[in-house]
């Protein structure tokens, strides 16, 4: 248990949280470990709250339940707050990922941890992929601040492997792999802490 | 050559049906089974199968159109799941009865009502007695693996007997894991080709299927039927072994998992199966004697193997997910303790319904069953027949 890294993706269906965890999940494959990515088990809706999951380890995986005390934590819509309880269950010692204008003194002023040590990490992944990728689809942005933050993947790796896998996701629209990867570089340089 | 994929269940069944290359499918999509067919049809339309891939407008069809391929002398295989399951229902019984070795990978989802996707045994637990061969997965791997198995299973001149290859609905069939998957050429080269013994299409040897068989012969008949399932319990080993040979993967009628001295035991289908492994492991840490038995092949059924397994134990829980509404718990249930019933010396066993409609089975879940199970060794009280973690 302890060997493996536990991720929860919160986002709306159709901002792409499972798909950034898919591809979260195959990059770390990509580098040789263990993965798991799975939505929260059910179709997703247009709109609705989603969750998606990742493990990842050195070792197999044989757990197959959902994630209850995630290490991080990604949020890709803000409004969230109040609405869903996305601090729900995350590890001490963790961090959250939020996707926003505003800054992680902002919203430390409004989270409660129940006194767990959790840093909070900032993004305004909505803006990047808008000047980017031409739309609101903050979950390659927010992939990008996560793997800058967690460091559990190598940084050249990783964006090798997002781009041999948008590669495939974007077969018919190929201008689409080169603004990604951008919005994700981007979203390396101006993730702020706290 | 060993490929190293990530993929989901789905994705898994799709690409061992890819390199099956079967003669014909026909398909029908159902949420969570859908993506299998589509991927697959995805194959068929970029040249990659030779597969004639029919279309039909229920899965009452799909079953039938793959009996009638399979009865011609094709390779037949379909998919399915829950309430297609339920509607291909009485086709089912036909193609066992047909002795016909089509593979359908069921991805197993509960039966509406209330209406509900998600994941649950109860639709091929309903068809346990359809004469179809059952054989669960308990990850993207072990789907993989199982799928290609069957075929062989399947068409085993002793065997000619329909297999469902079952794996949970979203838990894995949606769930990308790692998984080892042959080349092509391997594969290929552990199936071969399928040599009917009789088929519709042999002009020079005609012959009729599926007549009308009454007081005169059904019973005979439904002895072979019986015959070739109890069988086909060695083919399943035999092909299993040379699957390991080549994969150096290894399968059996049952996974026991610190079985060796273990006291008391667990005995589960599927996914959660997985989940138990790591509270085994974390109870064994603290010195309890805790073991897993995940069975694999539901049918036949492993009855000595079980027993077997289970015999120095002292308590086990039989975990079904599937509500048999016989108020004597799941139909896991019942074989084992019919099976133990056999043997003077038998551990105490109980019954948990578990997970139905996709209920989540965490390891809090599983500890919660292993504690009982130490209050049980202890001498206290534990009712017989649970629901897990069901909500008074």
């Amino acid at each position: 248990m302890a060997d493996i890294l536990e991720i929860r993706w919160h986002g709306r269906g159709g901002q792409g949280a499972k798909t950034a965890a898919l591809l979260m999940g195959e990059s770390a494959a990509e580098a040789g470990k263990y993965v798991q990515a799975f939505p929260e088990y059910g179709p997703e809706r247009m709109g609705a709250p989603v969750t998606a999951y990742n493990r990842i380890s050195a070792n197999p995986i044989r757990l197959h339940c959902s994630v209850e005390n995630p290490k991080y934590v990604i949020v890709l819509d803000p409004t969230f707050y109040g609405a869903v309880d996305f601090t729900s269950g995350i590890r001490d010692g963790g961090a959250i990922l939020i996707n926003t204008s505003e800054s992680p003194a902002e919203w430390k002023k409004k989270l409660d941890f129940g006194g767990k040590n959790i840093s909070i990490f900032t993004v305004d992944a909505s803006k990047i992929s808008k000047e980017e990728v031409g739309g609101n689809f903050p979950n390659t942005p927010m992939l990008g601040a996560l793997i800058k933050v967690s460091n559990v993947l190598d940084v050249e790796e990783a964006l090798t492997a997002i781009r041999s896998k948008l590669t495939v996701k974007f077969r018919n629209k190929p201008e689409m792999i080169d603004k990604n990867l951008k919005a994700i570089q981007r979203s390396f340089e101006e993730v702020q802490s706290e | 050559m060993k490929i190293r994929h990530s993929l989901t269940g789905n994705e898994a069944m799709a690409e061992a049906m890819r390199q099956i290359n079967p003669d014909v499918v026909a398909a029908y999509p159902i949420t969570p089974q859908t993506e299998i067919v589509q991927l697959f049809s995805n194959s068929v339309a970029d040249g990659k199968v030779n597969t004639e891939f029919v279309t039909v407008e229920s899965e009452h069809s799909a079953m039938s159109a793959t009996i009638g391929a399979s009865a011609a002398g094709a390779r037949a295989m379909t998919a399915t799941s829950a309430n297609g399951l339920a509607y291909m229902w009485e086709v089912v019984y036909i193609a066992a009865s047909m002795r016909l070795p089509i593979v359908m990978p069921v991805v197993n989802r509960a039966l509406s009502g209330p209406i509900n996707i998600h994941c649950d045994h109860s639709d091929t637990m309903g068809a346990r007695d359809s004469g179809w061969i059952q054989i669960y997965s308990e990850n993207s791997q072990e789907a993989y693996d199982n799928l290609i198995q069957a075929i062989r299973i399947a068409e085993h001149k002793d065997i000619q007997l329909p297999v469902m290859v079952c794996m949970d609905g979203f838990i894995i069939s949606h769930g990308m894991e790692i998984i080892e998957a042959e080349d092509d050429e391997t594969v290929r080269k552990f199936i071969g080709v399928r040599k009917p013994q009789y088929s519709l299409l042999n002009k020079d040897e005609p012959v009729t299927m599926g007549p009308l068989d009454l007081q005169d012969f059904y019973f005979e008949h439904k002895k072979q039927q019986a015959e070739a399932m109890k069988n086909s319990a060695q083919v399943i080993l035999d092909v299993a072994k040379e699957w390991k040979e080549m994969t150096g993967r290894s399968y059996d009628m049952l996974d026991e998992y610190c079985m060796e001295d273990a006291e008391i035991a667990i005995v589960a289908i599927g996914s959660a199966a997985g989940t138990a492994k790591v509270a085994v492991d974390a109870l064994r840490a603290k010195g309890v004697k805790a073991g897993l038995v995940k069975v694999r092949v539901f049918r036949p059924f492993p009855k000595e193997e079980i027993a077997k397994a289970l015999a120095k134990t002292k308590a086990v829980a039989i975990m079904d997910r599937a509500e048999s509404f016989a108020d004597f718990g799941g139909p896991l249930f019942r074989d084992i303790r019919a099976s133990l019933y056999e043997y003077d010396l038998r551990p105490k066993t109980v019954s948990y319904v578990y997970g139905l409609g996709g209920r989540d089975v965490t390891l809090d879940t599983i500890n919660q069953v292993y504690a009982d199970l130490e209050r049980l060794v202890k001498g206290e009280q534990i009712p017989m027949l649970n629901h897990l973690g069901v909500r008074e």
